[in-house]
């Protein structure tokens, strides 16, 4: 099965609305009513996408098989701001996010739930381009969706679309992985830089322009942590650092296992145009969201060996050791800087805010 | 990254660090003017490595935390009319007035929008004809052209719904407040690399030479400010007292003279009150009389300013360098990011915010420097 095909093969790439949806060039209330216009979207427009075999009766609840294990499941709301940005778009994003929620505990994501919120207006061909893109999201991930919903609201009540997943994964025997099990000794990794995702959404959302177009980093890392599981590296935490960013992140382990945590500074991966958009603005790569990154902790001995699993894998090219978990100053983060001296990374007070000069 | 990296390179900080020891004898204290300086110093924790002789004093640069109350409070009513959509830099958002602050002005329904710059104030209100525009023109000499221009370009397209709310603040007349303090213990100042790099530097030499104190002009990054600090120490050891250029990368004596001249023509310098300072003469500027259409201050008439400053908040001392943040009673207890009491507690270059942001509240056991 190749990226470009659903899980049963049908070829969805430059896939485009099927009549009769052609005759109904945007979103109207009916939509969302229940009633024919309701089977038509659902019926050309998300049933060809997301075709498989848990769809196809339609019924209230999608009925699913699961393997033996304990289940992890999470739920997130996409509501970005635009819609479509450099590297993805919100369809793409409202998978991966949700794909990558579960398998931060270690968890294999098998499927999903999508609800959509539309505006009325909505243009047809953009609701179809963002489905494509969810369907190709999870056919990369692995994840079937399962089941769904879509409510129209009025025009001027929403943003166009507004995306809800649902994901339910399954965490094979033996595999404990939370914030609490970080320990002093243990070093942390991430397998990329940081912050592009963030500065992505902020030079599109201001018209910003660079030298270099900065793309969101948006990814399925289920893939990356099977790999790091089937390594058998023993590992003790992982996050994606989203919102808040890798000080939010960094923060959590340290308050959750009350242990402090030591980051140098100059080890940070940061693309050269984020942080050169970062000085810009007046922002902290520390504090700027990522989409396709997540944050490993192991046990000291067991460094090279997760580096090398993460350095083989495409997402984890420019894995690296940002810093350690150690037993001093429990519940706080401290960065080593550039020119040698300590400061605390706190986690930050609402969003960072773009300074006068 | 370029023009970055080089200027926080561990080794060269290392040399400087040896050399300004090397140079120094006795105690000195000297003032970083700008906010911008306190949070680079408190980021990369300059005035930990430096050696105990040298006090680092935090100045009044911060522009979001030195725009009066009254200001403010005019903000928040203009932002919550309905017929306004209000244009401001970021940080502004979150500074308390008396009652609230924009973001929740923003939160009741009022049409506040966070801008880059200032034009693009210009062009939101190119295409909202029906809208009054208004964008809050504050900050130093550094952020003056491009608010100039704004205006500029509104009269130049015979805008009719652009404003501005100015409250402009200018560096040398602080210099010339904390220098006249009767409680003042500075005895030099590092002066802030981007006024300078609008106004160039010649502004000093009558305060050097009336005041006998060395001024150095001084960038941001680590590098900069420890040779600024150098230079500074140099000429307080040799009982010199010169305008000097630590900058010249970014600055030269004269300034960027196509920006005074535009500032020249739409601003004019008035008194200004400094927020937790008081009315500081000649310090500010606000819309010449050419310009005077463009102010909203007096478009939209705002009666009833009735201004309240938290008691416990000594973010005025903070200002002038009386007193470290830390040392504030309220810091870090009543007065945090999440609620800040006073100014220099929300804007990034403030000194409060500096110092909570970098944790300089926690006694961190087992970190050294």
């Amino acid at each position: 099965m190749t990226s470009d095909d659903t899980p049963d093969g049908a070829t969805i790439d430059g896939w485009s609305c099927p009549a009769p949806l052609r005759d109904q060039p945007n979103i109207v209330m009916g939509h969302g009513g229940g009633g024919k216009l309701s089977a038509e979207l659902i019926q050309h427009l998300f049933l060809p996408a997301f075709n498989n075999e848990h769809l196809e009766d339609l019924g209230d609840a999608a009925v699913v098989e699961l393997p033996a294990g304990r289940i992890a499941m999470s739920t997130d709301s996409f509501v970005i701001r635009p819609r479509v940005f450099p590297g993805g778009d919100i369809g793409e994003l409202a998978i991966n996010g949700t794909v990558n929620d579960v398998a931060m505990t270690g968890a294999t994501p098998l499927y999903v739930s999508v609800a959509m919120i539309l505006e009325e207006g909505m243009p047809i061909d953009e609701l179809a381009a963002i489905t494509q893109s969810m369907a190709k999201a999870a056919d990369q991930a692995g994840v079937q969706l399962v089941t769904g919903d879509t409510k129209v609201v009025d025009r001027g009540h929403g943003d166009g679309v507004y995306v809800n997943t649902t994901g339910l994964g399954i965490i094979r025997d033996g595999i404990d992985i939370r914030p609490q099990n970080v320990g002093p000794g243990d070093v942390i990794l991430v397998n990329g830089t940081i912050g592009d995702h963030g500065m992505a959404i902020m030079s599109v959302r201001e018209g910003l322009e660079f030298e270099t177009t900065i793309e969101s980093d948006t990814a399925a890392l289920n893939h990356l942590v099977a790999a790091l599981l089937d390594a058998a590296i023993d590992v003790r935490a992982l996050r994606d650092p989203t919102r808040g960013g890798l000080a939010a992140t960094l923060n959590e382990f340290a308050e959750a296992a009350q242990v402090g945590v030591v980051v140098e500074e100059l080890r940070l991966p940061v693309k050269r145009e984020v942080a050169s958009a970062c000085e810009m603005l007046g922002m902290d790569p520390f504090y700027v969201a990522n989409e396709g990154k997540v944050v490993v902790v192991v046990p000291a001995e067991q460094a090279d060996k997760a580096l090398e699993v993460m350095q083989a894998h495409e997402l984890g090219t420019d894995a690296t050791r940002i810093g350690e978990i150690v037993a001093n100053h429990p519940g706080v983060v401290v960065a080593k800087t550039a020119i040698g001296a300590t400061r605390v990374v706190d986690t930050q007070v609402g969003e960072q805010l773009p300074r006068i000069c | 990254m370029k023009y970055l990296d080089e200027y926080r390179d561990p080794e060269l900080a290392r040399k400087l660090f040896d050399e300004i020891d090397r140079i120094t004898t006795r105690p000195w204290v000297m003032m970083e003017v700008c906010g911008g300086q306190t949070h680079s110093i408190i980021r990369n924790g300059i005035d930990k490595l430096l050696t105990d002789k040298i006090e680092l004093v935090h100045g009044p640069g911060c522009p979001v935390c030195v725009t009066p109350l009254d200001t403010i409070d005019k903000a928040l009513a203009i932002a919550a009319r309905d017929d306004v959509v209000f244009c401001s830099f970021g940080d502004m958002l979150r500074v308390p007035g008396s009652t609230q602050d924009l973001f929740q002005v923003k939160g009741e329904g009022g049409d506040v929008r966070v801008v880059y710059s200032p034009l693009d104030a210009v062009n939101i209100a190119k295409d909202n004809p029906d809208k009054q525009v208004v964008f809050f023109g504050i900050g130093f000499e550094t952020t003056a052209p491009a608010n100039a221009m704004s205006v500029y370009q509104a009269k130049q397209l015979g805008l009719t719904n652009f404003s501005m709310l100015v409250s402009h603040v200018l560096v040398p007349p602080a210099i010339r407040a904390v220098l006249n303090s009767p409680v003042n213990r500075v005895q030099a100042f590092l002066a802030a690399g981007h006024v300078c790099s609008v106004m160039g530097f010649s502004e000093y030499v009558p305060i050097v030479e009336e005041y006998e104190v060395p001024i150095v002009v001084t960038g941001f990054e680590p590098l900069d400010i420890l040779e600024g600090i150098r230079r500074t120490v140099a000429q307080l050891e040799a009982g010199e007292a010169k305008a000097e250029n630590a900058y010249t990368r970014a600055v030269n004596f004269e300034g960027n003279k196509p920006a005074q001249k535009l500032i020249a023509d739409v601003f004019e310098t008035t008194d200004r009150n400094w927020r937790g300072i008081g009315l500081i003469p000649e310090s500010g500027w606000e819309l010449s009389g050419r310009y005077a259409d463009y102010d909203a201050a007096k478009r939209f008439e705002v009666a009833d300013i009735d201004t309240q400053e938290p008691e416990i908040c000594r973010s005025g001392e903070v200002l002038q360098g009386l007193i470290k943040p830390n040392e504030c009673e309220a810091f870090g207890k009543e007065c945090t990011p999440r609620k800040p009491l006073g100014a220099t507690m929300v804007s990034a270059e403030g000194a409060c915010a500096a110092y909570y942001t970098y944790g300089r509240f926690i006694e961190i056991e087992g970190v050294s420097a």
